[in-house]
């Protein structure tokens, strides 16, 4: 298991390498720039500006300086932001997008589980139909439009909560709820689908005919099994939810990192944007291992290769 | 087994008459038929097509005329779907909305579809080393945040646009383009996975060792015998492939990254339709009840002919 966890994060570093680079050539090859403002800065300035960020060397230059300070884990100066440096910008908007992603995944994970559980012990019955109706609603209505919808009605019509902002612990309740209705949908199908195929196998037909309580079969029994095609969503579902929390952030005025990533993107703040990405990627293949090794240790089938 | 009840007793008399063959796509067909939600689907999405494209021709208000005098009104007989704030027609902006997302739906799922069947393909044909490496390389790519590349892809290139201006010629605005080729090459590693997989099974097969034993050409093989034998799940996952990327399309044009004003699609209806919300709520209902209907049809009829084709079933 560790030869497979040292290999797998010995891997990372290509990766992280190609999407530095191709990151970088990136931005810098499309044009415009951070300092093209509409209001004309004079010319003096801007070379002044771009020499103080090193932007006037050859590219490759720049290049090469830039990834020897990723090395060193310094993301470098934010372009828009001149005070701070990305590695602040990063640890003072990340923990808001951590907190929303989260509560979120918390969300979609009881409500999932829960529906494709209650689905599956009836299927084709109204207890099947029903929530699996519902999930096909949450799949279909994205969140860009559940999010105004439920910031109107509870937030301006009803008054239960604030239509936006977070500063209050109950301003989490809207956001956490958009983003994580739609995984849950997800989560929802999958859990039936998983939990269909397993209580079908003979060794649930061996625990029933053995006695085993329908409780005492699920839970004890079925779960584990029915529960991995759940646990390898999980991977896409976290990316899908970092980038998700961009659109429901921007709804609910959320200073999360995902709404600095897009704003740093129009403003073609090089570092920011750069930073930003190497960021998500990292957590994204950090995570994707958690839930391989997860998915072993669920199923027995598996071994670490 | 059930087989042994289906196997008819037959006494010397009984002439033997042989069941009419089916081919597997008219089983399919057959199937298919019998699914009375994803008809009603294919038919939805049918009409919703045509409403679309012919639409925007017949009916009397266009997407772009601006009233700033009339200013928003709920709908009405002159304005089925209300007006916006400059008094655009919401139905008109609706129809083009409409033509705008299933079109890059269509092209962006073309591109995508094309790069992972190749990819997938070539995996699956050639095999061994060149195999290991292309489909490292997709499993790479899969734990990517493919999204903040799309993102960053259409807002760093949409400045090029002038140099581009000699494609309005033809009708086809840059951004959009921009638009399909984002979203497509992002969207093309569940097909090659899936094209791959398909093929190595294939390749596998008794009724494809007996083709190659009777010397059959390669590329008779390949195009009588394997892709016929590929297409189901293909264009199961087409189905599947296109809500996602629509979906996609609404979420870059809600981030204000995909098509622009004037121009409208239904993402872009939508983030114009919350601003508003509070006071004019049927700019935001419309659009989002048409982009979550014609999601669910998509997803309705992807299903329907998953188990027709009985994709799941051939997988295993």
């Amino acid at each position: 298991m560790f030869r497979f966890i040292a290999r797998r994060i010995l891997q990372f570093i290509p990766v992280l390498f190609v999407i530095a680079t191709v990151t970088f050539f990136m931005l810098r090859l499309a044009p415009g720039g951070p300092f093209d403002e509409d209001k004309k800065i004079p010319e003096e300035i801007v070379r002044k500006i771009e020499a103080h960020y090193g932007l006037d060397k050859p590219l490759w230059q720049q290049y090469l300086i830039q990834m020897k300070n990723l090395l060193k884990g310094d993301l470098g100066p934010s372009f828009k932001y001149p005070k701070h440096t990305v590695n602040e910008l990063i640890a003072e908007a990340f923990p808001v997008s951590l907190q929303l992603g989260g509560l979120a995944l918390l969300v979609a994970m009881a409500l999932g589980i829960t529906s494709g559980l209650i689905a599956s012990l009836r299927p084709n019955t109204t207890s099947d139909y029903v929530p699996m109706a519902i999930a096909m609603l949450g799949i279909c209505v994205p969140t860009f439009v559940t999010g105004p919808l439920l910031s109107n009605y509870f937030g301006l019509k009803l008054g239960w909560f604030n239509p936006g902002g977070w500063f209050f612990p109950e301003d989490r309740v809207l956001p956490a709820l958009t983003l994580g209705f739609y995984y849950a949908a997800y989560i929802s199908r999958l859990t039936r689908g998983g939990m269909l195929e397993i209580l079908n196998q003979d060794y649930i037909r061996t625990a029933r005919a053995k006695g085993a309580s329908t409780s005492r079969v699920v839970l004890r029994h079925a779960l584990k099994g029915g529960l991995l095609p759940v646990v390898s969503f999980l991977g896409p579902a976290v990316a899908g939810l970092l980038t998700g929390s961009f659109v429901v952030e921007s709804i609910f005025n959320i200073p999360g990192l995902g709404r600095f990533f897009v704003i740093s993107a129009f403003n073609r703040d090089y570092t920011m944007v750069l930073g930003t990405v190497l960021f998500y990627a990292t957590l994204i293949l950090v995570l994707n291992l958690i839930v391989d090794i997860v998915l072993v240790w669920l199923n027995p089938k598996l071994k670490f290769e | 087994m059930p087989l042994a009840a289906e196997v008819p007793n037959l006494t010397p008399s009984d002439e033997i008459v042989p069941d009419k063959g089916t081919s597997l796509w008219l089983d399919a067909w057959h199937r298919l038929a019998r699914n009375k939600l994803a008809v009603a689907s294919a038919v939805f999405l049918f009409l919703l097509a045509i409403a679309c494209f012919i639409g925007p021709m017949v009916v009397k208000n266009t997407y772009y005329a601006q009233n700033l005098e009339l200013g928003p009104t709920p709908p009405s007989a002159s304005h089925w779907l209300g007006t916006d704030k400059l008094g655009r027609d919401q139905f008109a902006r609706l129809l083009i909305g409409g033509r705008v997302s299933l079109m890059v739906a269509l092209c962006a799922t073309f591109v995508s579809l094309t790069i992972g069947v190749f990819w997938g393909a070539i995996a699956g044909f050639v095999g061994g080393k060149l195999d290991g490496i292309m489909m490292r390389i997709v499993d790479i790519l899969y734990s990517l945040p493919f999204t903040i590349f799309v993102i960053l892809l259409m807002v760093f290139f949409r400045d090029l646009e002038a140099q581009f201006r000699w494609l309005d010629r033809f009708g086809i605005p840059f951004n959009l383009l921009l638009l399909f080729g984002a979203i497509g090459v992002v969207e093309w590693l569940t097909m090659a996975r899936i094209v791959r997989g398909q093929v190595m099974s294939l390749r596998k097969q008794e009724f494809i060792e007996a083709a190659q034993a009777l010397g059959l050409r390669r590329r008779r093989i390949i195009f009588r015998h394997m892709i016929p034998n590929i297409l189901g799940p293909i264009i199961v996952y087409t189905t599947l492939t296109i809500p996602a990327v629509m979906l996609l399309e609404a979420f870059l044009s809600f981030l204000g990254l995909g098509v622009q004003p004037p121009m409208s699609s239904w993402g872009l209806l939508i983030k114009e339709g919350a601003e508003v919300m509070e006071e004019y709520p049927w700019l935001l209902l419309y659009p989002g009840a048409a982009l979550a209907a014609t999601l669910f049809a998509l997803n309705f009829l992807g299903d329907g002919l998953r188990d027709a084709l009985d994709v799941r079933a051939s997988k295993d």
